[in-house]
């Protein structure tokens, strides 16, 4: 066991793992971050994406050693205060979310997308989504309220 | 064959933050250490325990093995821990060596190319899944090859290369790196050496435990590319099962020079298809001396695939070969 000292979501919070713990296991079993989701442990779903220095990244096959002293924000820290972020709030509206098991990833990827490119296309949505797989939507909501969110951003 | 996908096993993590503690500590675990990058290739093995080293030293914390940076002679030096994103994105790399912007924009998904590094990306295992399920062939110390039996699944193995095994190199930035003439410096206990991309990769004949040179003990620490030649013309194409992201099935890399109508030097590297990325050296003879047409193509593409012999299951890429050599001559652009 070893004190891994994590800045999740604007708050410092530290807890004892073993050094070969994933990211995703430190935020879910010792911090009690249930929101990102484990889906394939392997990289090929990205129900695990969670934003790193500002960077979507798979905490499946990122050590939580390696997310120390940098900035962290998992699905549980998009929320602006007590509103939704408009992303949230889109998806939503537009029917997003079936199953949810892929929203939170699918939600880090696309807030990743739009602080970068704050008015991206149809195929630059689609870009930023492709590492997220959906098994319900077929994708087009989620297109849709990504870009819906741009929107709304823009105003 | 149980396959455990399961938490990894304890190992020993350490997190030097200069290239020297690096290297020591590399040295110092030799066979029983394990050297984490972006650690996509890394965590598949550690899984399924398929690959157990006792120690793992992460280069996350090395900061000057990120770097991009342009060398004297107007080439570029890009640290192997550079991210697939960053190299993509790179303004230096954009404009002058836009083959390996491409190729590393193609690798896998937005999330893997943000932690996924270059070095890693040249470095990773291949892909046969035989030899990815734990089965014990001649790359994992065995004394068969699963892939190579008639009754063997090799619709994506090697039609060139072959030497007991039949599999093939995974990396899209590999070929690209070959086709720019890029250097690759190797540093461990003894010193450093630099190799050649060409022969910084080397087939089952060479080893077969093995991707490229490096042995337990080494650190890839730099990849060199030359400066470009004002003009020269390049072409990357990847082929995969669907338009959405996926490991190739085959592509090519290539770089032309030509001068007026007719091609001076070409550089011909197609991966995927040997357990290398293959220089084409027939189909560059070809080219030299021609226009560089839909004819010297055909031609050069014939001459590509000249000794290749399909398995079971890939005769389709031998087709695929020539095609891409043809279109890499008649397009670069
Ligand atoms: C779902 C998925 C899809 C993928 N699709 C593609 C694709 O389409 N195209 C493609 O090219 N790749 C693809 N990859 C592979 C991925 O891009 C590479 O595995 C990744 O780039 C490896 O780099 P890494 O930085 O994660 O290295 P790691 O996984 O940490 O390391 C890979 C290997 O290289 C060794 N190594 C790394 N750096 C060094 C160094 N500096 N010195 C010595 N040894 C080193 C490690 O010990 C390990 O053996 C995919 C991977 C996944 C999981
Ligand atoms: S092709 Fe190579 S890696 Fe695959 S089973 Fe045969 S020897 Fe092993
Ligand atoms: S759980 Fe991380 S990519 Fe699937
Ligand atoms: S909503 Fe069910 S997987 Fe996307």
């Amino acid at each position: 066991m070893q004190v891994v000292r994590l800045r999740v979501n604007g708050d410092e919070r530290a807890c004892g793992v073993p050094a070969h713990y994933t990211l995703l296991e430190t935020l879910r079993y010792g911090l009690g971050l249930t929101g990102s989701k484990q889906g394939c442990d392997k990289g090929d779903c990205g129900a695990c994406t969670v934003i790193l220095d500002g960077r979507a990244v798979l905490s499946c096959l990122t050590l939580a050693r390696e997310a120390e002293g940098r900035e962290l924000r998992t699905v549980e820290g998009l929320a602006i205060g007590t509103e939704p972020h408009p992303v949230q709030d889109q998806f939503d509206l537009a029917g997003a979310a079936q199953c949810g098991f892929c929203t939170p990833g699918i939600l880090c990827s696309s807030v990743a997308l739009l602080e970068r490119n704050p008015s991206p296309s149809r195929e630059e949505v689609r870009a930023a989504l492709a590492g997220n797989l959906c098994r319900c939507t077929g994708y087009e909501k989620i297109y849709d309220a990504v870009e819906a969110a741009a929107r709304k951003m823009g105003q | 064959m149980a396959v455990i996908r399961d938490m990894i096993p304890p190992f020993e993590l350490y997190q030097p933050s200069g290239v020297e503690d690096a290297v020591r500590l590399v040295g110092e675990h030799g066979d029983q250490g394990w050297v984490l990058a972006g650690g996509l290739d890394t965590f598949d093995w550690l899984k399924d325990r398929i690959k157990r080293p006792a120690a793992v030293i992460d280069l996350g914390g090395v900061a000057e093995l990120g770097g991009i940076s342009e060398t004297d002679d107007g080439g570029l030096e890009i640290g192997a821990m550079a991210r697939l994103t960053a190299v993509a994105e790179s303004g230096d790399v954009r404009s002058r060596f836009p083959l390996l912007a491409e190729a590393a924009g193609l690798v896998a998904t937005p999330q893997i190319r943000n932690q996924g590094t270059l070095g890693g990306n040249i470095v990773q295992d291949t892909r046969c899944w035989y030899y990815r399920s734990g089965w014990p062939c001649y790359r994992a110390g065995g004394n068969v090859c699963y892939a190579g039996t008639s009754r063997s699944m090799n619709r994506e193995h090697c039609i060139l290369g072959a030497s007991r095994c039949v599999a093939v190199n995974p990396s899209d930035t590999a070929p690209a790196l070959v086709a720019l003439d890029a250097e690759m410096t190797v540093a461990n206990a003894s010193g450093e050496r630099t190799y050649a991309a060409r022969d910084f990769f080397i087939g089952p004949e060479i080893d077969i435990t093995r991707m490229t040179v490096l042995e337990p003990g080494d650190l890839l620490t730099r990849v060199r590319l030359p400066a470009p030649q004002p003009g020269a013309r390049w072409y990357f194409e990847k082929i995969r099962d669907r338009k959405s992201w996926d490991f190739s099935l085959a592509s090519v890399a290539s770089v032309l020079h030509v001068d007026g109508d007719v091609v001076r030097d070409a550089r011909i590297v197609v991966n995927g298809v040997a357990p290398y990325p293959v220089r084409s050296d027939a189909a560059e003879a070809v080219a030299r001396g021609r226009a560089p047409d839909d004819e010297t193509g055909q031609m050069a593409g014939e001459a590509a695939v000249q000794d290749a012999r399909a398995l079971r299951h890939n005769d389709y890429k031998i087709a695929l070969m020539r095609n891409l050599v043809k279109r890499s001559v008649r397009d670069a652009a």
